[in-house]
């Protein structure tokens, strides 16, 4: 339409209906992001709880790697050279000290690796035996929690799908397990599994690993999954009269089906969260229970143990109690506040 | 009941669904949710089943779908009596159902093209991945969904597009009966139409069967062929729908339709409501005999003895009221 220049009408060609094209255009919808992706991207901004997990990650990957080269084994008394009479200057060295032979290396010329937290009552070095308490105090942590999820997750799971008569079962023996008091079973258990267990693996691979730390992990198997499974059952009840549940069994999906499709991933992230917050707790039980003599089987060490070791000495040698303290305080913190942050990023309840 | 030239797909006869309530400390109560309902819906049609809040309309749908066992009655699909647990997997690919509410029926943890397949993985109802994706968007085209949306989850969908999606669960198994539980009552009026016509659109395709349950009267007019009224878990009034809407017999259907909100004022002021004393009773303690009898104002000491029979008063309309001719 032809328009005058100066006229005030307005431009009716301004004013097309809008094609198909242009209507697809306007909508907008963003990418499509999983549950999973979006937690993680929460988490990232959650500064405490990213320092965390880096701290968590070059602890693990030290406990692992760093015994792969240092010159220093956990068990070598470096005084004791077979044929030799025992040389007691390598016994309590302070750190970056070196044993008499060893330093006529050095006046020789060679290069000889320091002990960078001195040496044991044995003179073993300390440096060594701290990375692999910290070793094994995460791998009970981390075993013992995942025990504690499956356990936990299976009973919690039928516990609430299938309500009714056995429901009430498992609940009354989960309310039994928790009256019980956790510190005098696990220390009675570990004491009656241990001679029953010694049997069981002699001259197996897991003998190295101690009695006392097999029976450290049956007690968390036995013990430990009632709080896990309580927590689960709550949210499969919430969850089991959804009507995507109803609507799963109209199409003729069976129990299994609807709780490995439907009610685990809807409550994975609690799971996730509190497994999370688990492991802490399991490697503080570890050290006071190694503390008290009842973890791992000497020369190995744990933290537990090497701060019960350092009891002896601690007028004259406090660092060897300090160091292990302060090791175990790192772990547990920063996983206490990295289990903070995944429920900060993974709890549906709390970010709407 | 009505044998016309229709053959009957669904069948149900004296149908029954007593919840146990807990009184007490060991003491347990039957709720008659649904008591001695019989009716059957046609190949083809649409039986609208409407009624108050709590009066087993829901109870009705699922019962029939064997989502809840029935207390007693029978079931039966196209001439077989629906009783082992491989009858009722047989039924399920059969007979689905949309439900209520598109925001609590969809797992908020899958992508639409998982939720539309579930359906197809229980009953393992394809050879290999690309027919089951093939399916998926043949049925997502249907309901008028994008293709693209195969990827998304639940959440990033409005109200009607989530119930499309219910929808397209529900067409996935290439049923022959749906129960529609309410399927608009959570949704906008404009989207009521679109899913509404939706609704009938699919029926002529795929020659599809309903049980539509709903409270909105309006709804269920413009969608059924037949319509059945509940009081408190009983069937008081099944006619056709332009027989129901202008010469309702039972008195409580009667009310219930003068209670429908006409559009126009002048209409509306004309219209007489008749209005109902009391509450309805707690199926807890349902009154003896016809169930409305509290609150009916032609109620006599014989309807406090026992319950009226549901019998046929002119050709396919079924009363259940002693006093049908007395009243109109």
């Amino acid at each position: 339409m032809n328009k005058k220049p100066l006229s005030l009408h307005v431009d009716v060609d301004k004013f097309i209906p809008a094609t198909e094209q242009d209507k697809e255009y306007m909508v907008q919808m963003r990418p499509p992001s999983t549950f999973f992706k979006d937690g993680v991207k929460r988490l990232l901004k959650n500064k405490v709880a990213t320092v965390s997990f880096f701290i968590i990650v070059i602890i693990a990957l030290s406990s692992i790697f760093i015994p792969m080269f240092w010159p220093y084994s956990y068990e070598t008394q470096l005084g004791v050279v077979p044929g030799k009479p025992v040389d007691s200057s390598y016994n309590n060295l302070k750190p970056f000290e070196y044993g008499e032979t060893e330093l006529a290396r050095i006046e020789a010329g060679e290069k000889v690796f320091p002990h960078v937290f001195g040496t044991d009552s044995s003179g073993r070095d300390y440096f060594i035996r701290v990375v692999y308490g910290t070793r094994i105090s995460l791998a009970v942590g981390f075993f013992a929690s995942i025990i504690v999820l499956i356990v936990g997750m299976t009973i919690g799971s039928i516990a609430g799908y299938c309500g009714g008569k056995i429901d009430l079962i498992i609940m009354r023996i989960v309310d039994i397990i928790y009256s019980l008091p956790d510190t005098l079973m696990v220390i009675l258990l570990s004491a009656v599994l241990g001679t029953v267990i010694d049997k069981a693996i002699q001259g197996t691979i897991l003998e190295k690993i101690g009695t006392n730390i097999i029976s450290l992990f049956i007690v968390f198997a036995l013990l430990y999954w009632v709080s896990m499974s309580r927590l689960i059952r709550g949210q499969i009840l919430s969850l089991r009269e959804q009507e995507y549940v109803l609507a799963s069994r109209a199409a003729g999906a069976k129990g299994k089906w609807i709780i490995t499709k439907h009610l685990i991933p809807n409550c994975i992230s609690v799971v996730i969260i509190s497994t999370a917050l688990q492991i802490p707790s399991a490697i503080f039980t570890e050290s006071y229970l190694s503390f008290l003599g009842l973890g791992v089987n000497a020369p190995m060490p744990s933290l537990g143990s090497l701060a019960s070791d350092a009891l002896n000495g601690l007028a004259s040698y406090p660092s060897r109690l300090v160091i292990p303290a302060i090791v175990i305080s790192l772990i547990v913190l920063s996983l206490n506040l990295f289990g903070d942050g995944l429920r900060d990023a993974f709890d549906p309840k709390l970010n709407g | 009941m009505s044998e016309n030239n229709n053959k009957a797909l669904i069948e149900v006869k004296n149908l029954k669904k007593y919840f146990d309530i807990s009184v007490g400390l060991f003491r347990s109560k039957p709720l008659k949710a649904v008591d001695d309902v019989s009716f059957t819906i046609n190949k083809g049609e649409t039986l609208g089943l409407v009624g108050e809040s709590g009066c087993g309309k829901t109870t009705v749908g699922r019962t029939l779908l064997n989502l809840y066992k029935p207390t007693s009655g029978e079931i039966w699909y196209d001439g077989k009596l629906i009783s082992t647990p491989a009858d009722i997997r047989e039924f399920r690919k059969k007979a689905t159902m949309v439900f209520q509410d598109p925001y609590s029926s969809l797992n908020p943890r899958m992508t639409v093209s998982d939720i539309i397949g579930e359906p197809l993985d229980i009953h393992k109802m394809y050879e290999n991945k690309q027919e089951r994706e093939d399916r998926i968007l043949e049925l997502m085209s249907h309901v008028g969904l994008n293709s693209e949306h195969a990827s998304r989850y639940a959440h990033e969908f409005s109200g009607g597009q989530r119930q499309r999606i219910g929808i397209a669960r529900a067409l996935a198994v290439n049923p022959d009966f749906i129960v529609c539980d309410e399927p608009v009552s959570a949704l906008d009026v404009s989207i009521q139409a679109q899913v509404i016509n939706m609704f009938g659109e699919l029926q002529e395709q795929l020659g599809l069967t309903y049980l539509f349950v709903a409270h909105d009267l309006l709804v269920v007019r413009h969608i059924s062929n037949r319509i059945a009224v509940m009081y408190l878990g009983r069937m008081v009034e099944l006619a056709e729908a332009g027989e129901i809407y202008d010469h309702p017999l039972h008195p409580y259907s009667q009310s219930l339709l003068s209670a429908v909100p006409v559009p126009d004022p002048k209409v509306a002021r004309a219209n007489k409501r008749i209005v109902l004393s009391g509450d309805i009773p707690s199926p807890l303690n349902a009154p003896s005999g016809c169930p409305f009898r509290t609150r009916c104002p032609h109620a006599t000491e014989q309807c406090a003895m026992e319950m009226p029979p549901f019998k046929e008063v002119s050709k396919g309309h079924f009363v259940a009221c002693y006093k049908v001719d007395e009243i109109n």
